[in-house]
């Protein structure tokens, strides 16, 4: 390959991170940073002590405890026995091997993909893993980011390199500009609905156009984090001066001349005239409506005054299978309107949206008002450093008089491994990623939506379009 | 790693799309700090009753399921989570390898790193295996690694894809860390350059 030959955003993280490449084989990839929390690492640490082996760059590898810890405050804490062993088993490990360990309590702990931006530790240009699918959070710096299994975890620990084939490449561009009351979160939903949740498997997404060059870095956090809910393992956008502006400052990302040099580098991350994709899909944002979805994956998702769909609308018998299972799940009617369903649990967090602006969007519809009776609403931060700030702000005041509950940082119902779910039968509007049967506590029924459509929810206690409170 | 080369079963039909990995292990059991064990809580929601006793319209409680090695799902199975747990449980309950017509990349990943065999096949071979399989569970249907090839019904003769590399690894029962371990000095070398 010529130097001069176009490439994509993906292919310049790529190239630059390939140790060795022989034929036949997969490329030894180096990562820059991993991050751990406490529910994929423990087996891998045990791999690395049973062969002797240490981990080889304690410095690129940053620890947290999220999945399985408390939201209540501290003198409310119930942590059952195995997460405790978990919780302890993540503290030793770190301790044995030498790693930088965010813990509970800590004012630095958070939930994984939001501490990792939030303290400057993602970068563009970087390759990052975690055990965990959202790892694509990341990848709205312009960082190859991605979700890997636990024994990749110990591959990483042990040689801080991954085998791995190359991706295709998938881009989406977004046109237009999104209308008043459609966020972040309703075009990644419109884009798994487009797609489906099998669409993007084998591909890495890079996110052009517009409409995704006006959205802030949160908003392209939500957007890439739920890249893997369109099944591709990594979201990308290349980094710009919106990127730069968030991240100067930040603790760990270099100050003074490093900084101006970082920047430099930095904008080189692009996608070159002329360098093509394997496949593009193209959305217009212009007519982009609030999303929420009605069945059993994020695909499954329709403009919130759309009717649900009915068996017909879906090709072949398999499809109309796995429609009616997700109909008989949710307790829905097909065909029927979604919206005024009655709804018993509002759920605000997760690392799809729990940082301050979706926050301030919630505590927005939700400021003057009350939580419909009965609803029960969490608002759970997605870190110490946002709940602080929000505190700041007099959100998380907005919250309680509205009746919210206003949590400790963590990933709280969205994993339903902490004390926070929903009972059997029970419907929630949710800001998290996963809708999947049983997600968010066993037989509970999870739409996924943005906060604005979640905090609109909790007001009416019912599906609601949220341009109805923005206008009022 | 186990060694995977020919593998013959009876075969588990679950004909549902999408199955993701919070189906096949819910995020409760993830609690564990050790690899064993997972096995009992395979597809745990689907699997038993409110009371825990067995679902007995749930596939994998039918007599004829038991001691099968080869689960048979439908299009994009192992979708969602990154967690290793699923494959670990699969292969908990004896499965040593899966046919579908699609997998989800991570998921992918995990099992080729457990001995667990993903075994893509065309909707039409799907649909073939699937049929002969719900119509007489006691079908067996051979995998054959160093060939590529589905056999076992009459007329039925299919291959699927596998990198060379995966193949190679299963075959052998190697493990990939101890082929990343190989490089340290490249690995070393190129941690130089870049400082």
């Amino acid at each position: 390959m010529s130097i001069m030959e176009p490439r994509t955003l993906f292919q310049k993280v790529w190239d630059d991170h390939v140790v060795v490449q022989e034929p036949d084989r997969p490329a030894v990839l180096y990562i820059d940073l991993q991050l751990i929390h406490e529910v994929t690492s423990p087996q891998a640490f045990t791999g690395l002590r049973e062969r002797g082996l240490k981990v080889r760059r304690p410095d690129k590898t940053i620890a947290t405890m999220d999945h399985s810890t408390p939201t209540l405050p501290k003198a409310l804490w119930v942590i059952d026995d195995q997460a405790k062993a978990q919780l302890g088993q993540l503290e030793s490990n770190c301790e044995e091997f030498g790693v930088e360990l965010f813990a509970l309590g800590d004012s630095r702990n958070g939930i994984v993909h939001i501490i990792g931006p939030e303290r400057g530790f993602t970068q563009p240009g970087k390759t990052i893993v975690c055990g965990d699918s959202h790892t694509s959070t990341h990848g709205a710096f312009g960082a190859l980011a991605f979700g890997i299994g636990t024994s990749e975890v110990e591959h990483v620990l042990a040689t801080q390199c991954l085998l791995q084939r190359k991706a295709k490449t998938l881009e989406v561009r977004v046109d237009g500009q999104l209308m008043p009351g459609v966020t972040a979160k309703d075009l990644i939903l419109a884009l798994c609905a487009e797609i489906g949740t099998g669409g993007g498997t084998g591909y890495v997404i890079e996110f052009t156009g517009s409409a995704i060059r006006g959205l802030d870095m949160e908003g392209r956090m939500t957007v890439c984090n739920m890249s893997i809910e369109a099944g591709a393992r990594a979201g990308m956008i290349a980094p710009d001066e919106t990127t730069f502006e968030y991240l100067k400052g930040r603790e760990r990302v270099p100050q003074g001349a490093d900084w101006d040099a970082a920047v430099e580098r930095w904008s080189q991350l692009c996608t070159d005239e002329g360098a093509t994709f394997d496949k593009t899909v193209v959305i217009d944002a212009n007519k982009l409506e609030p999303m929420i979805t009605y069945g059993t994956n994020p695909g499954m998702g329709i403009q919130i005054g759309e009717p649900m769909p009915t068996a017909n609308s879906f090709d072949d018998s398999s499809q109309q299978a796995a429609f009616a299972k997700a109909m008989g799940y949710m307790g829905l009617e097909p065909g029927q309107p979604l919206l005024g369903k009655k709804i018993d649990v509002v759920f605000i967090g997760s690392c799809t949206n729990s940082r301050i602006s979706d926050l301030r969007m919630a505590a927005g519809v939700f400021s003057g008002r009350k939580v419909a009776d009965g609803v029960r609403t969490l608002v759970v931060p997605g870190s110490h450093d946002i709940k602080k700030q929000a505190e700041s702000e007099g959100l998380d005041q907005i919250f309680k008089e509205a009746g919210a509950e206003w949590r400790e940082p963590g990933c709280s119902m969205c994993i339903a491994m902490n004390g926070d779910n929903l009972e059997p039968g029970q419907y929630a509007v949710s800001t998290s990623n996963r809708n999947f049967e049983g997600r968010q506590g066993k037989g509970g029924r999870t739409f996924l939506a943005s906060p604005l459509t979640a905090a609109a929810a909790a007001i009416t206690g019912e599906v609601t379009d949220p341009r109805s409170l923005l206008l009022s | 790693m186990a060694k995977f080369t020919t593998l013959t079963s009876h075969v588990v039909p679950l004909p549902a799309e999408n199955v993701d990995t919070d189906q096949i292990i819910p995020a409760r059991f993830l609690k564990v700090i050790d690899k064993d064990g997972l096995g009992d809580s395979l597809f745990c929601d689907w699997r038993y009753l409110k009371d825990g006793s067995d679902n007995p319209d749930f596939v994998l409680n039918e007599a004829a399921s038991q001691g099968a090695q080869i689960l048979i799902a439908g299009n994009n199975f192992g979708s969602g989570s990154s967690r290793e747990h699923a494959p670990w449980a699969l292969v908990g309950w004896g499965f040593r390898a899966i046919i579908s017509t699609g997998f989800a990349d991570i998921f992918k990943s995990n099992s080729l790193k457990n001995g667990l065999l993903p075994v893509e096949v065309s909707a039409d071979v799907y649909k073939a295996l699937m049929e002969a399989v719900q119509l007489d569970r006691s079908t067996k249907i051979t995998i054959d690694l160093p060939t590529q090839s589905v056999t076992g019904l009459d007329g039925l003769e299919a291959t699927f894809p596998i990198d060379a590399f995966s193949k190679h690894c299963l075959l052998e029962g190697i493990d990939q860390l101890g082929y990343l371990l190989s490089f340290d000095e490249q690995i070393t070398g190129y941690e130089q350059q870049r400082r």
